[in-house]
């Protein structure tokens, strides 16, 4: 179990926080221009790596804030955290 | 009266405190200090159980917890019994009561001994290869199967004791009050670190306190003298929290650890009233310094499980700690020198040493040389080919090793002995240290696992025994190093320490001792509890298993309660010797927490009864409560269900408050529905984006029902959203939603449309809703709000005002879930039971009818209102609902929109809202019975299953509301719905079945 440090409150316990999958996929300006397949592509299709991942997470029991983190699913590691609409501190 | 196996230890056991205790219903002592193991044995107990399979008599092996044989029930009352515990860890106390598992009658004479008799056709992956076939057989074998698994019994009743639980954050955490592990929490706690020290002993010093031996020293004292003093000394720190009797559990990321603290389990039942039993301790530790030690290896020769037969060390801490002679004439076994620590130990107490049998050549360490002072006859180069006794050890069979070790050469030796001691060197204890994510490296000089330091992760060591260090001198020196380097201190109190240690680290490993006896007919065991062999380890790679884990699985090597802690490195010296593998590649199996089994009252905590979760009420509770109503759950909520009079069934009262709702009026608490109120200069443009239809024309005061969808096209949530202001909503979404719909909207808002100025606030607990409905609503309104007018040209369907009762500020709004003439009440909450009151007061006269959310399900059934999550699955789009009407079809875009053509959604065999009835309108179909069209396929095609079905009473006849593939073109079409004995026959309908017109909505 994960400590997440929230942009907005600090240092949580993970309990506090709950997942929103992968981050910076956006949600296409103009859906009625795209075929089934870009569509699709937005809508199903989501990575699952081992290693380093860019996530959502939701401070769902505490400031109801989204923010995004940088995470090394093999191991939990936390390499970053920063807020919606911020540029990513590391290079995806 | 004395014990004759015991002898003076003042130090550890309290031979003036007498207590007994029950084993089997025979009434024995014991003193205070001693564990249920020691007890016993100081009453020449050794037969304690009966094996898993064979059912062979099995004793006390160890002395801790890595014990497999002597694990027994304690008490007998069905609600406090407790399985699986082990004798070698619980502490006596006065009135103990314990009970031998998995023996019939009786752990002397037991029945299920016959097994052993059988073995040779039992090996490994018996019940795999036995109970596949035939098929049809299954439910017989797993009778017997059940009857035949398992250990111990559970409790029958719920347990009455109380747990709780503890988070706690400290500098470092130190687990184990050994040696290393007191140096540990000394030099942390001295140099302004807040420390906790754990010890799942009920003393500190592990098993250097009782090491009273003139070869081992530590500034020219005996160890256990030294650090007796370094105890007191840590004692006395300020920032040092010691916690003994509590186990460390689990080890997780980030440093967070599990430690379950035993309260109360040592003491009598008298002494346990209104205390906490177990508390479960939730920490979080800036740094661990692991110092677990680590435990002795048996060897694995034929017939090595026989009660009397017992680990080396554990002899050496029964004699020495707890002052018990296991045994009147003893022999050692082993590979390594630790045997010679227990021989000077019962010598010190005039036990009688038998021989040592030793497979070594030689040692010639100054320890080896004392043993020889003493005239006790070792027989190097040899090893034990066979053991009697059958309910005790009576002799041993030993032979001379040839030269590689594979075979036995010479004379059988037949020597007379009641107790055997065995060490097979030691094994670190690096469960902790894997659990927390750290790699095992292996060291091929004595065939053990270690810790990595390159794979550990951040914030940990492991030091003493668990980190690979045996001897005292390495031990002191490496942890005082270590730990040294690990916390940043520059110099400590341990750096000039002298120590004398004179054990030889040479050893001789032979996983699988031979025997003149060829294998096949030999019993080395390796897992005591599961009672696998060697030969079963051997039988499952000739069967090709080569992974360690399925062979674990396959032979069941290391999966009892012990969790293999004695058997699996020999399992994996074995595997690796058969197969020509080099054991680090081979790897171990997982360890997976708990490192010793939890109970469930630990892991609970206080979370049980009332509050396992929250309940959650609406002001108007106690009011539903007097009148009788029967509640059920909507999530967290207790809405409700039914009122019923006069022993009315649910279906009567159902029907009755139906009724009344439609010919008078009803009264609804509908307080439970989630409430959003949304402000924002944005908060049009935000709700044309969440819903399907159009918001931006909705005038002020005007209320309009919304459906919104997931991104993937399907129904997610509805309800009425209701125009306050110029930049001010508020939505009602379902009862059991609400929570998610504010985090999704909350989501949009953060993640897609941060530029959009809106404000979401939850409001679902400020405000409680009261609905009248009816023809007599108006009615009973006007009665309680005389100032509010009520015509249809100012307060028309789908609009709001608001107003004043009693000089409180409400909502009231006219919205209709029953498609009568209706309003709703939105009021403060705490005003709400009196408005409550006011209404059936004023309704009196009309006779007011309360009703509960099935009478409300049943009234908007006969309208064909869905219910999301009943009538919707999360696959059904709004076309698919028949709701093609709310799709904002000119709006650019919404919340699922670009979903609603995808090829898969605009396919015209999907599951379609319908409506059913039955031939027969006295007949109920079941929610969720399927439907189909020919009863003699095969298989049948199922089309579709009812989501809804009641009796109406208002149209005399049965209705339901069902899903059915290409259902929009099956009007007026004849289906079957078959059940258990009988088939129904129904017809396709619209889904509207009263009131087409809606002439209610304004009658």
């Amino acid at each position: 179990m994960f400590i997440i440090n929230c942009p907005y409150c600090g240092e949580r316990d993970q309990t506090e926080f709950s997942s929103g999958g992968e981050a910076h996929i956006v949600r296409p300006k103009q859906p009625t221009e795209l075929s089934d397949d870009e569509w699709a592509e937005f809508l199903f299709m989501r990575k699952n790596i081992k290693g380093i991942q860019f996530e959502r997470w939701n401070h769902s029991h505490g400031c109801r804030k989204w923010f995004n983190v940088v995470r090394d699913t093999s191991n939990d590691k936390i390499h970053a955290v920063y807020k919606m609409g911020e540029k990513p501190p590391i290079n995806k | 009266m004395t014990q004759e196996l015991r002898i003076n230890n003042n130090k550890f056991i309290d031979q003036t405190t007498r207590l007994s205790f029950k084993f089997n219903g025979e009434k024995l002592y014991g003193y205070k200090g001693d564990t249920l193991a020691s007890a016993l044995l100081a009453n020449n107990i050794h037969l304690v159980g009966r094996s898993f399979k064979y059912h062979r008599p099995r004793g006390i092996m160890t002395c801790g917890s890595e014990e497999p044989n002597a694990i027994v029930q304690i008490g007998n009352d069905p609600s406090l019994t407790d399985p699986n515990v082990r004798a070698t860890e619980i502490e006596l106390y006065e009135g103990l009561e314990a009970f031998s598992q998995n023996c019939w009658p009786n752990v002397k004479f037991d029945i299920g001994g016959i097994n052993n008799l059988l073995s040779p056709l039992l090996p490994a992956g018996f019940y795999y290869k036995t109970f596949m076939w035939p098929a049809s057989f299954w439910e017989k074998y797993e009778f017997f199967i059940r009857h035949s698994a398992g250990l111990g019994k559970s409790p029958t009743k719920p347990d009455p004791d109380i747990y709780d639980h503890k988070h706690y954050h400290c500098d470092v955490l130190v687990v184990g009050g050994g040696i290393s592990g007191i140096m540990a929490a000394k030099l942390s706690a001295e140099n302004n670190k807040d420390t906790l020290l754990l010890d799942d002993k009920n003393t500190l010093g592990g098993t250097t306190i009782y090491q009273n031996n003139d070869c081992f020293k530590i500034d020219d004292n005996h160890t256990n003298y030294w650090l007796e003093k370094e105890i007191k000394n840590i004692k006395n720190i300020k920032n040092l929290t010691i916690k003994t009797r509590t186990s460390l559990a689990a080890y997780h990321g980030y440093n967070y650890l599990l430690a379950k603290e035993n309260i109360t389990d040592h003491l009598s039942p008298d002494e346990r009233k209104d205390k906490i039993r177990q508390r479960l301790w939730k920490i979080r530790a800036k740094k661990v310094i692991i110092a677990t030690g680590s435990i002795e290896r048996p060897l694995i020769f034929n017939n090595n499980d026989r009660p009397g037969i017992m680990l080396s060390s554990a002899i050496k801490k029964f004699i020495d700690f707890y002052g018990v002679k296991t045994g009147r004439e003893i022999s050692l076994f082993t590979n390594n020198d630790s045997v010679y620590e227990t021989a000077i130990s019962l010598k010190k107490s005039g036990v009688n040493i038998i021989s040592i049998i030793d497979i070594r050549d030689k040692s010639s360490s100054k320890i080896v040389e004392e043993v020889e002072k003493h005239n006790i006859k070792i027989y190097w180069n040899h090893t034990i080919v066979n053991t009697e006794g059958y309910r005790r050890i009576s002799f041993i069979e030993i032979m001379k090793l040839s030269d590689d070790g594979s075979g036995v050469i010479g004379k059988k030796i037949k020597l007379k002995t009641d107790c055997l001691g065995i060490s097979g060197g030691w094994t670190p204890m690096v469960h902790l240290f894997t659990q927390s994510g750290g790699k095992l490296k292996f060291r091929s000089d004595d065939n053990v696992f270690l810790p990595d330091k390159n794979k550990t992760p951040s914030d940990q060591i492991s030091i003493g025994s668990c980190n690979g260090d045996f001897d005292i001198k390495d031990i002191i020196l490496n942890s005082n190093k270590d730990v040294k380097t690990f916390l940043g201190i520059e110099n400590s109190s341990f750096d000039n320490l002298k120590v004398e240690s004179s054990k030889e680290k040479m050893k001789r490993n032979i996983w699988l001792l031979p025997s003149d006896k060829p294998i096949g007919k030999t019993k080395p065991f390796l897992d005591f509890q599961n009672d696998s062999t060697a030969k079963d380890v051997k039988l499952a790679l000739r069967e090709g298993f080569k992974s360690i884990e399925h062979v674990k699985r396959y032979t069941t090597t290391g999966m009892g309660t012990d969790q293999g802690k004695l058997s699996n490195m020999h399992a994996l010296g074995i595997i690796a010797e058969t197969t020509g593998t080099n054991m680090g590649e081979l790897g171990t199996t997982t360890f997976r927490p708990p490192y010793t089994p939890l109970t469930f009252g630990a892991i609970v905590g206080r979370n049980v009864g009332e509050f396992f979760d929250h309940t959650r009420k609406t002001a108007m509770h106690n009011w539903h409560v007097q009148n009788k109503a029967k509640f059920e759950n909507v999530g967290q909520w207790k809405r409700a269900w039914y009122y019923p009079k006069n022993g009315e069934t649910m279906f009567e009262a159902v029907q009755r408050e139906s009724k009344a709702a439609r010919e008078s009026v009803g009264i609804l608490d509908a307080s439970t529905l989630g409430k959003i109120d949304i402000q924002g200069t944005d908060a049009s443009e935000f709700l044309n984006r969440v819903y399907t239809n159009a918001w931006s024309k909705l005038a002020i005061g005007k209320c309009r029902y919304g459906l919104m969808l997931n991104e993937d096209g399907m129904v997610y949530d509805d309800g009425v959203t209701t125009r306050l202001g110029e930049n001010h909503y508020i939505m009602t979404t379902t009862t059991g939603g609400a929570a998610n719909v504010l985090t999704k909207l909350e989501d949009y808002l953060q993640t897609e449309w941060p530029e959009l100025d809106v404000y979401l606030t939850t409001v679902t607990d400020h405000f409680s809703t009261i609905s009248i409905c009816g023809p007599n609503s108006k009615k009973i309104l006007s009665k309680v709000i005389p100032d509010l007018d009520l015509s249809d040209e100012k307060f028309p369907h789908m609009s709001f005002k608001n107003s004043i009762i009693n000089r409180i500020k409400c909502r009231v709004m006219r919205i209709s879930f029953t498609g009568e003439h209706s309003y709703e009440i939105n009021i403060q909450s705490n005003y709400a039971k009196n408005v409550w009151e006011l209404c059936m007061d004023a309704g009196k006269n009309y006779n007011i009818t309360p009703y509960g959310t099935e009478t409300m399900h049943l009234l908007r059934a006969e309208k064909g209102f869905i219910i999301t999550g009943q009538d919707t699955d999360g696959t059904m789009t709004p076309s698919d609902l028949q709701m093609d009407w709310i799709i904002g079809k000119k709006k650019f875009d919404f919340i699922g929109k670009r979903s609603l053509y995808r090829s898969d959604t605009i396919r015209d065999d999907r599951k379609q809202l319908v409506g059913l009835l039955t031939d027969d309108p006295n007949e109920i179909l079941e929610e969720g019975a399927q439907i189909v069209e020919k009863l003699n396929q095969k298989p049948v095609e199922m089309l579709g299953h009812v989501t809804s079905s009641y009796f109406s009473p208002n149209l005399n006849k049965s209705i339901a509301l069902a899903v059915m593939k290409s259902g929009k073109k099956l009007k007026g079409k004849k289906f079957f719905v078959p059940m258990e004995n009988k088939n129904i026959n129904v017809t396709v309908t619209d889904t509207v079945f009263f009131d087409k017109e809606n002439k209610r909505l304004n009658a």
